[in-house]
């Protein structure tokens, strides 16, 4: 069942979790691109790789064990601590 | 609630007076009265022909049922008159039956309406009183652990908060007689009103009980009037945080801590009525750290800083000072960054230890500065003593700390290292003030053990420039 909480703020936000803003531009920042282990995430992550590397941009190659469950808290923090923004390939 | 005409009683079987009532409200019904019985938890119960379910109790809450049986007569809607218990008279007198219940004893206490019982009262209160939220509901999925979604909205200081949901706002606000719509002000630095029912809320978060929320009020008053700054005082780059000292009955109404350890961990009403402050001012005013809160470093007591005075000294309470007496509640408002412990086991003579003490203050800062923040000096037990033996009043050792705290102007000249430090024209010329006129607070705390006192400086904008202490009386 769904709870209610009131909300204890003065009211002056959205009244639902904003996401993050998103960069303006790229430049400058690490690019993580994560590959869930579904089929062929990989050939797509490397066509935008290669996009990222001939416009001069970083990036960091990440792998989830498996797509069926949610990335390891130790894969999550890898992350966090290592790029600015992340790309993942969701489907087949 | 439209109430059948007749004769009404509200029972539960598990009530012993109740079931000995049972053939009593038989006879009433077979002497050709119209009866209605409402019963609260065995809708088999009693054996008469018109029995109705108020299992929900929403007839119970909507009647104000606190015993059961509770026996009332109805006329066009309207209750005429009831009787609490058993009591033969009266059943007999509200009936009209002359012989009911001669075989039964004259008297026997009810039992408790289920209506009554606690945390009953409440969900009652909330599903068919009139409580009104003006605040906005968000739904949480039923898969979300709410203190984790608290944490991921922003709302809590960094420690876990309780869940802020309606019927913890309702019981909140059960501990005051003040409307939840009523304003207290513009709370910084969104200046966004900031309402009672606000404040309940964030009392709610920071794990206050309702009887604390008095005492929250009155911190967020001092907190939101002009003179304390509080806008000021979120935004410096300096260490500073409000620090609440309550005064008066309410310290132990509520059971908050002057003694040991009173700056630290372990006191429920401390912890909370201080947290729920930083709370209002985190999430009604969204002064956070790193943002609007500027602060360099900030302490320890920006979660939560709030004690009470030791009352039972010679001394004037901070309140008395303040013109209160003592049969009222207050909080004082100050800036406050961390206390710096004062050590000094060897001074017999209140002349000895003024000498400690205003030496001591000298590094408050730096000791090159005068007139920087005022200061609140919280003397130990045990320094206290030396003082009372010796017959001084507050007053005069405030005054000797006052003019003992005297720095050399010499002292104050920039080093050759040209650090910080006042560029003096004549810098022999005099002793220099450490602190303005008032600057100095005394106050009476602390654990028995240990001949310590404590200095807590402030913001360094004081006065009309900045901070003042702000004292409110705590109302109920």
């Amino acid at each position: 069942m769904n709870q209610i909480l009131l909300d204890p703020t003065g009211e002056l936000g959205a009244a639902h979790r904003e996401p993050l803003k998103k960069p303006e531009s790229l430049d400058g920042l690490t690019i993580g691109l994560l590959d869930i282990s579904k089929a062929r995430g990989d050939v797509y992550l490397d066509r935008l790789d290669e996009h990222f590397q001939e416009r001069g941009l970083t990036t960091k190659r990440y792998k989830k064990p498996t797509f069926t469950k949610p990335a390891p808290v130790e894969l999550l923090q890898e992350m966090a601590a290592e790029v600015d923004v992340v790309v993942e390939g969701l489907a087949d | 609630m439209q109430l059948p005409d007749g004769i009404v009683a509200v029972v539960k079987k598990d009530c012993p007076t109740c079931i000995l009532v049972e053939p009593v409200l038989q006879a009433i019904e077979k002497d050709g009265l119209v009866l209605t019985v409402y019963v609260q938890d065995e809708p088999t119960f009693p054996d008469v022909g018109k029995v109705v379910d108020d299992t929900e109790l929403e007839c119970s809450y909507n009647l104000e049922i606190e015993t059961v049986p509770t026996l009332i007569k109805v006329e066009n809607g309207t209750e005429q008159t009831r009787s609490i218990g058993w009591v033969r008279d009266e059943w007999q007198q509200l009936t009209g039956l002359g012989g009911l219940g001669n075989d039964l004893p004259e008297f026997r206490p009810g039992c408790g309406s289920i209506s009554v019982e606690p945390g009953v009262a409440d969900r009652l209160a909330l599903r068919y009183g009139d409580f009104d939220v003006a605040s906005r509901r968000i739904e949480v999925a039923g898969t979300e652990d709410e203190i984790e979604y608290c944490f991921d909205r922003g709302w809590s200081d960094g420690l876990p908060v309780v869940p802020p949901t309606e019927e913890r706002l309702y019981r909140m606000l059960q501990g005051t007689t003040r409307a939840p719509d009523e304003v207290l002000g513009e709370a910084p630095p969104d200046l966004a009103t900031c309402t009672i029912e606000k404040v309940a809320l964030n009392a709610v978060m920071a794990g206050c009980k309702p009887e604390y929320l008095p005492t929250v009020i009155a911190a967020v008053e001092a907190a939101l009037d002009p003179a304390f700054c509080m806008h000021g005082l979120l935004a410096t780059t300096w260490f500073s945080g409000p620090m609440a000292i309550v005064n008066g009955p309410a310290r132990k109404a509520i059971g908050m801590n002057w003694k040991g350890n009173l700056f630290g961990q372990g006191n429920r009403a401390n912890a909370t009525i201080g947290r729920a402050l930083q709370l209002v001012i985190r999430n009604v005013g969204g002064g956070r750290p790193q943002e609007a809160d500027q602060s360099a470093f900030g302490h320890a007591g920006k979660i939560t800083n709030c004690f009470a005075e030791d009352e039972d000294t010679p001394w004037q309470t901070l309140a008395e000072e303040r013109g209160f007496t003592d049969g009222q509640s207050t909080v004082t408002l100050f800036s406050a960054d961390g206390p710096q412990g004062v050590f000094d086991q060897i001074a017999r003579s209140p002349e000895d230890l003024v000498h400690t003490l205003a030496d001591s203050l000298a590094a408050v800062q730096n000791t090159k500065m005068v007139n920087g923040s005022d200061v609140v000096m919280v003397i130990g037990p045990e320094h206290g003593r030396v003082f009372d033996d010796a017959g001084w009043s507050k007053a005069r050792a405030t005054e000797a700390l006052q003019a003992a705290a005297l720095v050399e102007g010499v002292d104050l000249g920039m080093g050759t290292d040209k650090s910080t430090g006042q560029p003096l024209s004549d810098p022999k010329s005099s002793l220099k003030p450490k602190f303005r006129p008032g600057g100095l607070q005394l106050v009476r705390a602390g654990g028995d053990a240990g001949m310590f006192s404590a200095i807590i400086p402030g913001w360094l904008m004081k006065g009309t420039l900045g901070t003042d202490p702000v004292i409110k009386e705590i109302v109920t």
